[in-house]
């Protein structure tokens, strides 16, 4: 108890000086930049303020203020924080086998901070990911929306709504991952029609909740997975659905028409297939590309075309790492390979931070670097779409999240003996002053 | 006598099926790697009837009249994936195409590669559009002694057509992923040498009975024994796939105590035992630059290759075993992440083309782009390690099998 004590006084002297160091303005200038929104500026300064961005543009067009620390950037390239809608670093677990829609599980209560994949992910220059459930179930819980602030609990790298709560999505599967033995369904009609019971259980609900009652009685009780469907169902939850097969695509569209749900879909392997359906739809799709295709029946006709046709069909386009399935200091080559395969520079690097940033309902915070928007934002040695490019620096709310230069950092980014292991809890504080 | 008769039988028609798909073509290169010399500038390669029949640049080497010409920005030898399952693993990653790890015993030397290679397999033809014309494959990690290997091109309709080298090697595992639970053996690393080392003293036991024994006291073929024994005899080398530095540390001794050629293979955390390794001589297929950091493999690191050749230890790269999404990785890319990772480009490109086929005993053919070796060409239209580069070209045996970018 009396440790705790000691450690959360510490870590708010230590955010408290962060802050106050986050008070200063910081101007990178000389750097190539990709703004995302708006063209590149080949010689541009940043500068950041209380953990926001001040001001973007070209050097001699933006004013420096005074008392700034200026940092030589030149010969390198700065972008926003890469946002993953798609990721399953920390050692989590959602739903578990009992069975096949478990909406009131909440994936964070189950996130180990000190693990390794965390670091990676700020090495792969993340700043924001959707950490997901897996897709075994037709629904394995809700997702978390977490900045890669750096923390010892979870609690510390939520991005929270206005009323304080962590946002967050809901995931959801169908195809083949999802079919299993009974009570999971054993074909693609059945995984269908237990989804739309589900979902007609949380209308009625919904509309139980909103009946004016004078006898508190008969309210429903409270159930923990209708309430998690029913934000679903009124918009404020959107449900990240993964699929893959081009007939289970048209399948999560149908019944997010039927029940008026706001979707992404994850993976969408098959999605050049009826990528003109997806589009008319006007359904967004969270993408990501393999070094192969196969490994399963339905990532057969996986292909690294998918982003340059479902770009062209009109379709808004992310891009996603699936940590583990591809490494998170790996995430830049997705944007990579898209080009190589046919999408535009500007929709393959707007796949990797603004897109998803959308699709997480948190584009008015993160995605671009833009006056007023979040400080997160990545130093590069070169091209972000060259494999020799290094992510040097990750900052995330202003503050410095990752620095290739400092061992520790480089070890996670690179790997080496001991990169695999849990961090180290902090335990200075305590070993020094003993509890009181 | 009646094999004698199938394999000249297959020679034949290997020869009457083949002999028309040579094309006489040659090759322009802004830049060509021949991996068998300094790069090129302005070069040209010549193919005559399968094989490389002239390198260099442009203004000594002649296009003959009515050769198809190939071009591009960079031209390298056709690539070699130094391990890999391709063929013996499928995409479908269904019981029907899933050869790669026979799970009934732990120690299975026997079980040849040829009899499992699939020439068909669609992931072949998708690797072989990014340049890879040939690979070492077989038997997976995961069990004790897990089969053999071989080396076959990326294309051909049997497996005669696609066969270069057989056995190549022979597959071992030490680590976790060969350990067996609910008592099954071997469950503990000390388990897993103490029974390659029975096997061992087994193989050598046959070998010597085999030598000394009058003709009547001979022993009984044993299809285990026989092909162990060719690895004491230093004629098949012996794969041992290993992470953990205690389990490589493992293969050394190993090594020591039966004297057989040894392929590192995988090797995590083989940049803890550097000099060890290297007072063997002995090389390491370092696992793919991309594999993930799990399990034994947590300690991975991108720069393995890059330390490992600093120090003089001869290196490959591979594409590896992918149980799951992607069924496959591309030795290409495997290179491009190690030379944006401490190798410098010729560095890299040597180990998934000269060096790998130094390391899988196929040099003699391929690996190079020199007079006399076997006529396997890739062509891409810049850095081939950067990503928006595309192969353009690629050629096996004088034969154009892709043109369409990738």
């Amino acid at each position: 108890m009396t440790i705790f004590g000691i450690r959360s006084a510490a870590v708010v002297l230590l955010l408290g000086s962060a802050a106050a160091a986050q008070d200063v303005p910081r101007a990178f200038t000389g750097a190539h930049i990709i703004p995302i929104a708006g063209d590149e500026i080949d010689r541009g300064t940043l500068v950041v303020r209380g953990g926001k961005i001040l001001a973007v543009g070209p050097d001699d067009a933006v004013e420096i203020p005074a008392g700034a620390e200026r940092i030589d950037a030149a010969g390198r390239v700065i972008m926003p924080g890469l946002v993953c809608t798609h990721n399953h670093a920390g050692g989590i677990g959602g739903a578990d086998g009992s069975g096949p829609i478990q909406p009131e599980v909440r994936i964070l209560d189950s996130i180990n901070v000190l693990d390794p994949g965390f670091r990676r992910v700020v090495a792969g220059g993340l700043t924001t990911i959707n950490l997901m459930p897996g897709s075994g179930h037709l629904c394995s819980g809700q997702t978390v929306y977490l900045k890669m602030r750096g923390g010892k609990t979870v609690d510390q790298l939520y991005i929270r709504d206005s009323a304080g709560m962590p946002t967050g999505g809901l995931k959801m599967a169908n195809g083949t991952n999802s079919m299993h033995e009974s009570p999971f369904p054993g074909t693609r009609g059945k995984s269908a029609a237990l989804v739309r019971e589900k979902f007609i259980k949380a209308q009625e609900y919904r509309e139980k909740l909103q009946r004016p009652s004078v006898d508190p009685e008969k309210q429903p009780t409270r159930d923990l997975a209708m309430e998690a469907l029913v934000e679903v169902l009124e918009g404020k939850r959107v449900v990240h659905h993964h699929t893959h097969r081009h007939d289970d695509i048209m399948t999560v569209i149908r019944l997010s028409k039927e029940f008026g749900f706001r979707v992404v879909l994850h993976h969408v392997s098959e999605g050049w297939k009826v990528a003109d359906e997806i589009a008319a739809a006007g359904v967004p799709c969270s993408i990501i590309l393999v070094d192969s295709p196969g490994g399963k029946l339905e990532a057969v006709n996986l292909v690294m075309e998918t982003g340059g046709i479902l770009e062209r069909a009109g379709v808004k386009v992310a891009f996603h790492t699936d940590d583990w399935i591809t490494d998170s200091r790996l995430f830049l080559r997705s944007a990579a390979l898209g080009v190589r395969a046919g999408m535009s520079r500007a929709e393959a690097l707007k796949a990797l931070t603004l897109a998803g940033a959308e699709m997480l309902d948190l584009a008015d915070r993160i995605g671009s670097l833009e006056a007023g928007k979040d400080a997160d934002f990545i130093i590069l040695s070169a091209d972000p779409l060259s494999v020799y490019a290094k992510v040097l620096e990750t900052w995330v709310d202003g503050g410095k999240v990752f620095d290739r230069n400092i061992p520790d950092d480089r070890l996670h980014a690179v790997g080496g003996y001991g990169a695999g292991d849990d961090v180290e809890p902090y335990l200075c504080c305590y070993d020094k002053e003993g509890p009181s | 006598m009646k094999r004698h008769l199938s394999a000249c039988f297959s020679l034949l028609v290997f020869a009457f099926a083949a002999a028309p798909a040579f094309s006489q073509v040659a090759v322009r290169g802004k830049t060509v790697y021949t991996m068998g010399g300094a790069a090129i500038e302005n070069g040209v390669v010549v193919i005559r009837d399968g094989k490389i029949a002239e390198v260099g640049p442009a203004d000594q080497v002649a296009v003959p009249a009515g050769f198809r010409v190939l071009e591009g920005a960079v031209v390298t030898p056709g690539l070699v994936d130094a391990h890999s399952v391709v063929g013996l693993t499928g995409i479908y990653n269904q019981p029907h195409d899933q050869d790669q790890l026979e799970r009934s015993a732990p120690i299975q030397p026997e079980l040849r590669a040829i009899d499992a290679f699939n020439t068909q397999e669609a992931l072949l033809e998708y690797i072989r559009g990014f340049g890879i014309t040939t690979v070492h494959t077989g038997h997976a990690p995961g069990e004790l002694i897990s089969g053999q290997t071989c080396v076959v091109k990326t294309i051909g309709n049997t497996l005669a057509d696609a066969l270069l080298l057989e056995p190549a090697a022979v597959a071992a595992t030490i680590g976790s992923d060969a350990r067996k639970n609910e008592k099954k053996s071997p469950g503990t690393r000390g388990k897993m040498s103490a029974m390659l080392r029975e096997q061992f003293i087994k193989a050598q036991e046959y070998a010597h009975k085999l030598e000394t024994a009058a003709d009547d006291k001979k022993p009984d073929r044993d299809l285990k024994l026989e092909v162990l024994a060719r690895v004491l005899k230093g004629e098949v080398p012996l794969m041992v796939s290993a992470d953990r530095a205690q389990d490589i540390a493992s293969a050394l001794r190993l090594r020591e105590e039966f004297g057989f050629k040894l392929i590192l293979d995988s090797a995590a955390e083989a940049y803890l035992l550097i000099e060890q390794i290297k007072a063997t001589g002995v090389p390491v297929i370092v696992h793919a630059s991309m594999v993930r950091a799990y399990g034994d493999r947590k300690n991975m690191s991108f720069e393995t290759a890059a330390k490992l050749h600093e120090a003089g230890i001869m290196i490959a790269l591979q594409s590896g075993y992918e149980d799951y999404v992607p069924k496959t990785r591309v030795a290409l890319f495997e290179a491009a992440i190690a030379a944006a990772n401490g190798l410098s480009f010729e560095e890299a490109l040597a180990t998934i083309t000269i060096d790998a086929a130094r390391i899988v005993g196929v040099a003699d053919r391929v690996g190079s782009l020199e007079p006399g070796k076997d006529g396997d060409v890739a062509i891409y239209d810049g850095d081939p390690f950067e990503y928006a580069t595309h192969c353009v070209g690629v050629i096996i045996d004088g034969q154009v099998v892709s043109t369409s970018p990738r």
